[in-house]
Parts: C-alpha cells; sequence; structure tokens
C-alpha cells in the first residue's frame, strides 16, 4: 500500500497517537507473547513459533541476552515488558527474591507430570512448594575433539594437557568454566574446590597448549572448521549442533574425570502482560512434538521431560551418551555463586591469563 | 552595550550545545565516578557502602597495574606505527597527488572509519592466517588496531601539511638546506602540532580498547581494556570496573601534564 502523507493527514495522526499507542497493548494482551533467551536457543526456531501460533492464536516475538548479568539487568529495568524468561537454574532462587519472576500455576502444565523428578522439583526452582520455574533443558559442559585427525579414542581430561595437542586446544574465556575444568582435572569438587592454588597451577600450564579462546557456538565452529582447535572445551547442545547442522567431525567426550551439569528453566516474568499465555508457551517447550524435530533437525540440549528423551532415535548423543545412568553419575551439578566467589574466580582467571601472555 | 548584547548572544546559542554536552558526557561519568566508591551495585537488595577499595587494589594487586602497563605499551606500539606510515602517506598527499586522485586516495584512507569495527576486526581473522599465519599473536593485535586508528595520523598530520607556507621550505634550499635539513628544520617542527593532534587521538582510545585485543590476541588478549570489560559483563563488578577505568584516565592525565610544558615550549618556538 502506497502511503502519501500531507500536511493534514500528519496532523490527523499525530492526533491520535495516544489512541494507537494503547490498541497495540490490548491487542498484546489477547495474542501475544515476549520471550527473553539467548538467541538462536529452541524458543525462536521459526518453525516452532508458528506452530504454537497456529495451534493458539498466540504470536511469538522475541528479545535477546548475551550473559545471564544482561538477562537480569532487562528484568530490573523492563518490569512489565516480558512474559516467558529463560533462566539458568542457578539464578532462579536469586530472581525470585528479587520479585522478578512469579511462581508457575503448574495446573495449567499439562506436561509437568512427565519431567524428570530430580530436574522438576530441584530446590533450585522450587521454594515453599512454590515452583518459580518449569525444568526444561539440560546438558553438559565438557570437550569435545576432532575424530577424523585424533583417530584414538579420547576418554581423560588429560587430553587438554596432551602435548600432542600443542596449540591446538581451545577453552572459553570464562572465569567459572575454566576453574571449574581446573577443579575436574584435579579431581576437586567444582563448586567448592578446597584447594585453589592447585587448580591455578593447573590451568597456568594450559599456556602451551592454547590456541586461543572462543566465546560463541559460532565462534567455535568457525575456530574447529579452520583447523586451529583439535581438542576443545564445549556444551554438549551446541556438540550435537555442530555435528549435525554443520556437518562437523565432532566427537564429545565426557571424561572419567566427570563433566559440569547445569538445567534449565522457564519463567514467568513478574507483571508480565499476558501470564496465560505464557504458560501455554512453557507448556508447549516441554512437549515431545516440540522437543524430538528440535533435537532431531536442528541439535538440541537434554530435554527435562523423559517422555521426549525417551522418544529420540537410538543413536542421538542425548539419549546415547547423556541418558546413559553411568554417565549422568560423573556429572557435577553447577551451584550458585556468590557476588564475591565471582570476584575471587575472576581475579584467579586473569591472573592465570595475565601469565598466559608473559 | 552591543559587547554585551553580542555576548548574550553567543551564550543563548551555545547553550544547547553545552547543556547536551553536560547531560551526555559528564552526567554518565559522574554517576561512575561515585560508583567507583562504592562496595557494590545498589541494585537487587545490595547494600552499598563508601570505600576506597577498588583503587588501593590497583596498586596492591599485580594483575591491575601489570595489565595498565600493558595497555599503555600496546598503545604506545599502535601510536609509534600510526605516525611513522601516516607521515609518509600525509606528505604525499599534500605535496605530489592533486585533484582527482587525492579524493580517490583520501577515500581509501576514511574507509575504515566506516566500516563497523567488529566486521574489519573479524575480517583481519581471515587476512592474518593466509601464509602469515600471526593470527592470535600480540602482532596481530597491533595490525587490527593501527588499521582502525591510522585515518587519525593522517588526517591531523595532513590538516597541519596544508597550512605551511610552500615558500618556506623553498626559502630553506634556496639558502643552501638539504633536502634532509629542510624537512627536519622547517617542515616536521612546523606539523607538530597535526602529528601530537594525532598521537591523542590514537593514543587514548586505544589505552582502553578490548574488542581488537580479545578478537585478535588469543592468549596475549589481557590488557586492562577486557579487565574492565569483564567486571561489567561477567562479574556485576561496576565499581571495580569504573574505578579501573578512572585509575587509566589518572595516568593519561598525569602524562599530559608532564609533558605539557615540553609542548609548549616546542610550539611557541
Amino acid at each position: 500500500m502506497k502511503m502519501t502523507i500531507n500536511r493534514r493527514s500528519a496532523l490527523a495522526m499525530l492526533g491520535s497517537a495516544p489512541l494507537l499507542g494503547a490498541m497495540p497493548r490490548l491487542a498484546r494482551a489477547a495474542g501475544e507473547i515476549k520471550v527473553l533467551n539467548w538467541q538462536g536457543y529452541g524458543t525462536d526456531e521459526k518453525w516452532a513459533t508458528e506452530a504454537f501460533e497456529k495451534a493458539t492464536g498466540i504470536k511469538v516475538v522475541h528479545d535477546y541476552f548475551n550473559s545471564e548479568q544482561e538477562m537480569l539487568t532487562k528484568l530490573r529495568t523492563s518490569p512489565g515488558a516480558y512474559d516467558v524468561v529463560l533462566i539458568n537454574n542457578i539464578y532462579v532462587m536469586d530472581a525470585a527474591k528479587e520479585g522478578l519472576i512469579q511462581p508457575l500455576d503448574t495446573a495449567k502444565l499439562s506436561n509437568f507430570g512427565d519431567l524428570a523428578p530430580a530436574l522438576r522439583d530441584s530446590d533450585r526452582f522450587v521454594q515453599d512448594g512454590k515452583h518459580y520455574a518449569s525444568a526444561w533443558v539440560w546438558g553438559l559442559t565438557s570437550f569435545a575433539y576432532n575424530f577424523e585427525k585424533i583417530t584414538d579414542k579420547i576418554d581423560t581430561i588429560e587430553a587438554l594437557w596432551n602435548p600432542a595437542y600443542a596449540g591446538k586446544v581451545g577453552m572459553r574465556d570464562d572465569a567459572m568454566e575454566a576453574i571449574q575444568f581446573g577443579a575436574l582435572a584435579t579431581g576437586q569438587d567444582i563448586n567448592n574446590p578446597a584447594d585453589m592454588a592447585k587448580i591455578k597451577d593447573k590451568l597456568m600450564a594450559l599456556k602451551p597448549q592454547l590456541k586461543t579462546f572462543w566465546s560463541s557456538e559460532d565462534e567455535w565452529n568457525k575456530l574447529f572448521a579452520a583447523g586451529d582447535y583439535l581438542v576443545a572445551v564445549y556444551w554438549s547442545g551446541s556438540a550435537s549442533r555442530s555435528r549435525k547442522a554443520m556437518k562437523l567431525p565432532v566427537q564429545f567426550v565426557v571424561p572419567k574425570e566427570g563433566a559440569i551439569g547445569w538445567f534449565d528453566g522457564l519463567a514467568v516474568a513478574a507483571n508480565a502482560p499476558n501470564p496465560d499465555g505464557a504458560l501455554a508457551f512453557i507448556n508447549y517447550m516441554i512437549d515431545p512434538s516440540f522437543y524430538i524435530p528440535w533435537d532431531t533437525n536442528v541439535g538440541a540440549p537434554a530435554s527435562a521431560n523423559l517422555k521426549a528423551m525417551a522418544g529420540l532415535p537410538e543413536d542421538a548423543l542425548n539419549r546415547a551418551v547423556l541418558g546413559d545412568a553411568e554417565v549422568v553419575k560423573r556429572v557435577q551439578w553447577m551451584a550458585p555463586v556468590t557476588d564475591q566467589q565471582r570476584q575471587a574466580q575472576q581475579e584467579l582467571w586473569d591472573e592465570v591469563k595475565t601469565s598466559f601472555a608473559q | 552595550m552591543p559587547g554585551a548584547e553580542k555576548h548574550l548572544r553567543v551564550t543563548f546559542l551555545v547553550a544547547p550545545a553545552y547543556l547536551w554536552l553536560a547531560l551526555t558526557v559528564f552526567l554518565p561519568l559522574a554517576v561512575m565516578l561515585f560508583f567507583s566508591f562504592l562496595t557494590a551495585v545498589p541494585v537487587g537488595g545490595r547494600e552499598a557502602t563508601l570505600t576506597l577499595q577498588h583503587y588501593v587494589s590497583f596498586f596492591t594487586k599485580k594483575i591491575y597495574w601489570y595489565n595498565a602497563l600493558r595497555s599503555l605499551e600496546l598503545a604506545a606500539y599502535v601510536t609509534l606505527a600510526c605516525v611513522v606510515l601516516g607521515y609518509p602517506v600525509a606528505v604525499i598527499l599534500t605535496r605530489m597527488i592533486t585533484g582527482r586522485a587525492r579524493e580517490a586516495i583520501f577515500l581509501m584512507i576514511i574507509l575504515p572509519f566506516w566500516t563497523n569495527a567488529l566486521v574489519r576486526t573479524f575480517s583481519w581473522t581471515m587476512v592474518l592466517r593466509g601464509p602469515f599465519d600471526i593470527i592470535f599473536t600480540y602482532p596481530a593485535i597491533v595490525i587490527g588496531l593501527v588499521h582502525a586508528y591510522l585515518p587519525y595520523a593522517v588526517l591531523t598530520i595532513y590538516v597541519s601539511l596544508q597550512a605551511i607556507d610552500e615558500r618556506l621550505i623553498e626559502a630553506a634550499r634556496a639558502l643552501g638546506a638539504s633536502k634532509r635539513q629542510a624537512f627536519m628544520r622547517v617542515m616536521l617542527p612546523l606539523s607538530l602540532p597535526g602529528v601530537l593532534a594525532g598521537v591523542f587521538l590514537i593514543f587514548i582510545p586505544v589505552t582502553g580498547s578490548f574488542m581488537e585485543p580479545r578478537i585478535l590476541g588469543g592468549k596475549d588478549a589481557i590488557m586492562l581494556g577486557p579487565i574492565i570489560e569483564s567486571q561489567f559483563t561477567a562479574t556485576f563488578n561496576w565499581p571495580l570496573g569504573a574505578a579501573l577505568s578512572f585509575m587509566m584516565l589518572a595516568i593519561i592525565l598525569l602524562m599530559l601534564a608532564l609533558g605539557y610544558p615540553l609542548l609548549q615550549r616546542h610550539m611557541e618556538r
């Protein structure tokens, strides 16, 4: 449609602006939800939002964050702007205490009963019998290697320190993750390591091994494809995407020393304009009809829904590796950290990185 | 009195600009300065009290002062390279090329300015592989930053060279100065204001750079800039990040204060 604007119609438009401002709000309350998540993390799959809109008439709009701190900042500074928000389990209780999210009416989630109880009823999500987030997906932080260039099967975290891969190792520039790796490699509790000096020495020994740091899945894929990385720290969900969607020779390893486990929940923001729409969307997100195509066609972390996991093909990484009870026993689950702990970890990591540059 | 009226009119005309500057530059800076004396960011029920601990940390913790030195060192390399590369380009532009060709070369020099910094830096990650393969090293950071800041050097030096009266150099030559002498004793001193303007424009932002080191520098990436960034993005310690930034600003102002008398003597000659 072509529109010509003259002075009169411009004035008319100005006059009706308050009305225009009010109308989308009403329309929004009826048929729209706003989701806050990492980009490319399931909720914004186009086929899924289209299927959801077709089934419920609710349009899904997205806003993204690049770090958990940014997500919390957005919830703090824009109350009433979001309906559904993705929260890593370790932040859920903090967000609830700050009044950023509201308890879920789980009766409206028909798939809630199919979620793994260990995740669903974890005290990271539940307080005073109220669920503040629905368990959604979980995964592991460990490492992956190039199975075309390394033909020996790797089963130990020491691979990152193996001189055979000197200058071909990658890791993420993240203090918490680096220290957790140091803890695994030195046989310590990742959440409460007793000997930080030992971890520091172990990490400093990575100097001849490291090529460079990565900061996103996309960057990891590029560095791996270019041959910069033979062995690199990685996330399980991303590993299955790299193998499936990018066709890279990526073999994810859960070493005998263990791996770092995390799980994410979906929450409803406090003052959400459309809480019912939010619950309907969360119910769809934990439904096998969303999860199975997501993992099969795109690549995803493991689902918290046991029926969804059972519906995966038998050779899927999420069923074959993460579905193995022996593997899950080796996982150490990430716990919340205080601001002070976070600062101490950052300083230790900055000391390690300074030693890399010397 | 017409003088007073004119004064008033000028004040009236520049007031919006100053107000705008005050709002957009000084207000955020003032907030950050205030934050730098707090124990925590006062949101989400965090209790904040006044403290000097972040400024003390700068001196007592090696990671901060040592990486501040690394940032200054990097800025020195980048600035030196920009002047050494930019000066001949500016000379050629003023004295040897005219008309259309000059415009075309100007465009080529300014082009990096118009390119998104992130795109520019990522394109270096491709170029620096190839036969050189110096990606993820210290020289890669210097190359990326020199590419970004070279236009400042060329443009400021060009402007001051343009202003030099051609006849002064001819006079020096006519009075028996060699080409080298004419350059060292006439052209270079007269173009010094442009060189210095370029040095300031380059040195100061490079000390705070964090994106280029992180993308191009691999294991050598750590500087004060990336450390400040992580206080905002990873640890939610804005007070420490702010204090480290103000320490860097203080160091630069101190360097200017020490260098200024020396400069003034040079300029007045």
